[in-house]
């Protein structure tokens, strides 16, 4: 009963979806608000509606039900609970009506906060959302309806995939999605502006808190995901440049130039056609990634759940409503108003060369991902390695690193290069230790590696000096020093701790990449292996029971010149439904250092039996995870700003 | 400079174009140099017998593993046959295998032929999804009619007629 209810209540979301557009649209072109307001009221019940549905299939996930054909498909008795609720969005299925909860829940938040907007812009934002969520609700209810009954219900589900039974990856599509779909509201209030034909500093200042919190739930949210393969694919490696990987990064890349050519937009009234360009964009990029994940059509190791068929709508989808929107942006960006000139020194310029790389490191990443369905098109299957991501992602990236701490320093319009050098001696001078240090300490010898670190460094000491910069430290009391620091806006607290876990990242994924030692052998029970200055030792080798699987579970211990340091329990799993087998790895943190133990295949000699053991010691690994939390970090407390949370639009129309 | 234009507007595009064109041209250099060697063909072991792919030159091999076929040795070293319908390549790997490697499944090995045609594999990949094979394989498979669907048990045929690799 609850899953047929759930049923309904995704069929009343169309409907109300397709009302939200109908009566936003009626609203705007009669300017009439109960009208336009009965249109955010259907944009609250959709969202609530599809809460409904969601409800279900979660419901009939946790208690089983194998008469929903989705729960049948992906679950089972003996799975743990955090994993049955998570099976909800495990499927193709599950996954698109998480897809359209993030949908409808960003147009509900709008249609609440986003009360201060003038009408026009208003009624024409809640009805382009309207019309995606209507367009994805569509596709869920007749394509892909996760709760559809099967005739003659199984006894026993077939269970999730075991690779996806782990906390880190039940929260990770959660906070991907929001961050994918957070973009549809950027999306709208562009097609929106294009409509209404205006575009300028307040509609920046009203895109930047979405776009932000977008941004903030991606990072996190890739993070997750890359921490996830960090630990459970146990390759040793977090960053793979697959194509699902890219597909996630790709809207990430945009969103982040979008967040900076706000800034102009808002602060300069420069650059507005770019803004809305790049909102455009970077909800295209999202269901692009959505496509690729989701259909199939590359090769990769994180595919789960595709559909190739359905794909096909999906490709669909995503060319209609980006088609629409680029249409509209080419018939109407000529008559938006260019504003503000720059000299070529000024934070302008700094924003737009920032904007230039990431645009280029975005479009590098994208033909890199598509190359391959391109020569599949002329007749060759092919794969592109991580050495093309890495040739042209790294200097691209490196260029604006170099640059990124001079930007916050610069003023608007005309800046003063000699002063912005002045000002940054002290971080110049840290990365160069850094740099130095890094080539002169660690062994072996790795001059790329330090030039990394160096500039690692450099990130984290501009972050620092800008902060330092705006109290005025150390050239006025500590008192007046300290009353600067607590009165700064958290806007600025948010760019500084993001630029900060930017540096943060760097140094971890720079001393990871280049100084990872590792090593495999077969060991028999109390063999070792060095890794580094680490001794490793099997100890023993036992079989251990979890609730829907048998484990051989070793014990390592690990010693560093005869002093034991920390001892391990790696894991080789056997799924009992469907026979897969997967590693859990083994991790002893030594300070941001990871020592990374896994299990492999047994691999016996003779009659003695053994087991394949490869240990990596990844170096300053945990700053990799670390700096983007910091990144997602700065956003939030970004976004807790008063002026976004005001708006500007409010007190212009109360004198009206 | 009088070759300048005379807006304001005008020199702001013009100093935009100046710095974009150089970002643009190391961007599309750097791509086509990094496409060079990082691209590699994917072949099954009678697709490769016919186009020769060079000694040492990184190809991905893809097809089901031979059943029986799989020798693992104590010191990590492993053996086994990749095959198709029309023939089979020995392969070997040095190292663990994915967790989903089984025989009888579809697999993609990366790496490159010894010049006496034994497949020196560096990395082997398995889906992490047992429901389904890795995409060039079904492809390659399907070409050769021998798909079954999705989720169908792999293919369980014989010695393929001609063993040997791409001599």
């Amino acid at each position: 009963m609850i899953v047929e209810a759930g049923a309904f209540a995704l069929i009343l979301a169309l409907a109300l979806s397709i009302a939200q557009v109908a009566l936003s649209v009626a609203g705007r072109m009669r300017k009439s608000a109960p009208l336009a307001g009965a249109g955010e009221g259907a944009a609250l019940g959709a969202f609530l509606t599809v809460a409904i549905a969601f409800a279900a299939l979660m419901h009939a996930f946790i208690v089983s039900d194998f008469s929903v054909a989705n729960v049948a498909m992906n679950s089972h008795t003996e799975k743990p609970l955090l994993y049955r609720v998570a099976g909800t969005w495990g499927s193709h299925e599950g996954s698109m009506l998480l897809w359209c909860l993030a949908l409808t829940g960003f147009g509900a938040a709008f249609a609440v906060f986003g009360r201060s907007l003038p009408r026009g812009l208003r009624a024409m934002s809640v009805a382009t959302q309207g019309l995606l969520g209507t367009v994805f609700l569509a596709y869920t209810v007749f394509a892909s309806n996760p709760l559809m009954r099967v005739l003659h219900p199984p006894v026993e589900g077939r269970s999730l995939n075991p690779l996806l039974q782990d906390p880190a990856l039940a929260v990770h599509p959660p906070f991907l999605y929001s961050g994918y779909v957070g973009m549809s509201v950027v999306f709208s209030l562009a097609v929106a502006a294009l409509i209404e034909g205006r575009i300028d500093a307040a509609w920046s200042r009203w895109v930047r808190p979405w776009a932000l919190a977008a941004w903030s739930l991606l990072t996190v949210g890739i993070t997750l995901g890359a921490f996830w393969a960090y630990y459970e694919l146990g390759w040793g490696g977090w960053w793979f440049w697959d194509p699902v990987e890219n597909a996630s990064f790709m809207p990430w890349l945009i969103a982040t130039a979008l967040l900076h050519s706000a800034v102009v937009t808002e602060k300069r009234g420069a650059l507005s056609g770019w803004t809305v360009f790049l909102a455009l964009a970077s909800f295209t990029f999202s269901m692009l990634g959505a496509f690729l994940v989701r259909s199939g059509v590359l090769t990769s190791v994180h595919a789960f759940a595709v559909d190739p068929t359905r794909g096909v709508l999906l490709l669909i989808i995503l060319g209609i409503t980006s088609g629409l929107g680029f249409t509209l942006f080419a018939w109407r960006a000529p008559t938006l108003a260019e504003g503000g000139l720059f000299a070529p020194i000024s934070r302008e310029s700094a924003l737009v060369l920032n904007n230039i790389l990431l645009a280029a490191a975005t479009a590098a990443v994208l033909f890199g991902t598509l190359y391959p369905l391109i020569r599949e098109a002329m007749g060759a299957t092919i794969s592109v390695g991580p050495g093309y991501f890495n040739v042209i992602f790294v200097p691209l990236m490196a260029a604006l690193f170099i640059l990124l701490p001079a930007g916050p320093l610069l003023a608007w319009k005309r800046g003063d290069a000699r002063g912005v050098i002045q000002r940054l001696w002290l971080a110049v001078l840290v990365a160069a230790g850094a740099a130095v240090a890094a080539l002169a300490l660690v062994s072996p010898r790795h001059a790329l590696g330090a030039l990394g670190v160096g500039l690692g460094g450099w990130l984290v000491a501009g972050a620092i000096v800008e902060i330092a910069e705006r109290t005025r430290a150390f050239r006025v009391p500590a008192a007046e020093t300290w009353r600067r620091l607590t009165g700064l806006p958290r806007g600025a607290w948010g760019m500084t701790l993001a630029h900060l876990g930017l540096g943060v990242f760097v140094m971890g994924a720079v001393f990871e990449t280049g100084w990872k030692v590792e090593a495999a052998e077969a060991l028999q029970i109390g063999g070792s292996l060095d890794i580094g200055a680490y001794h490793v030792r099997l100890d023993a080798v036992r079989p251990v029971n979890g609730p829907n699987y048998d484990a051989d579970q070793a014990t390592l211990t690990v010693t560093k010149a005869g002093q034991p340091i920390c001892t391990s329990t790696p894991e080789r799993r056997l799924y009992t439904t469907g026979g897969q087998t997967t590693s859990e790895v083994g991790l002893c943190y030594r300070g941001p250092s990871h020592i990374y133990l896994v299990l492999g295949d047994r691999r016996d000699a003779g009659t003695t039996p053994a087991w394949l053991v490869r240990a990596y010691w990844n170096p300053w690994a945990s700053l990799i995870f670390l700096g983007p939390v910091i990144m997602g970090l700065g956003g939030l407390i970004s976004l807790s700003d008063r002026r976004l949370r005001l708006g500007v639009g409010r007190r212009k129309e109360q004198p009206a | 400079m009088s070759w300048l234009p005379k807006s304001r507007k005008a020199r702001t595009r013009l100093l935009l174009l100046a710095v974009i064109a150089p970002v643009v041209a190391v961007a599309v250099g750097l791509a086509l140099w990094g496409m060079r060697d990082s691209i590699s063909f994917f072949y099954t072991p009678s697709q490769a017998a016919q186009a020769k792919p060079a000694p040492g030159q990184a190809i991905q091999l893809g097809g089901l593993v031979t059943v029986g076929s799989v020798v693992k040795h104590p010191d990590g070293l492993v053996e086994f046959s990749v095959q198709d319908r029309i023939s089979a390549d020995k392969v070997v790997f040095q190292g663990d295998l994915p967790d989903l490697f089984r025989e009888g499944q579809g697999i993609v090995a990366e790496g490159s032929y010894r010049a006496d045609g034994v497949f020196e594999a560096k990395r082997v990949l398995a889906k992490h999804d047992e429901k389904y094979m890795p995409k060039e394989v079904a492809d390659a498979l399907k070409k050769q009619g021998e798909w079954r669907g999705d989720g169908a048990p792999p293919p369980a045929y014989g010695p393929p007629k001609a063993a040997g690799g791409p001599t």
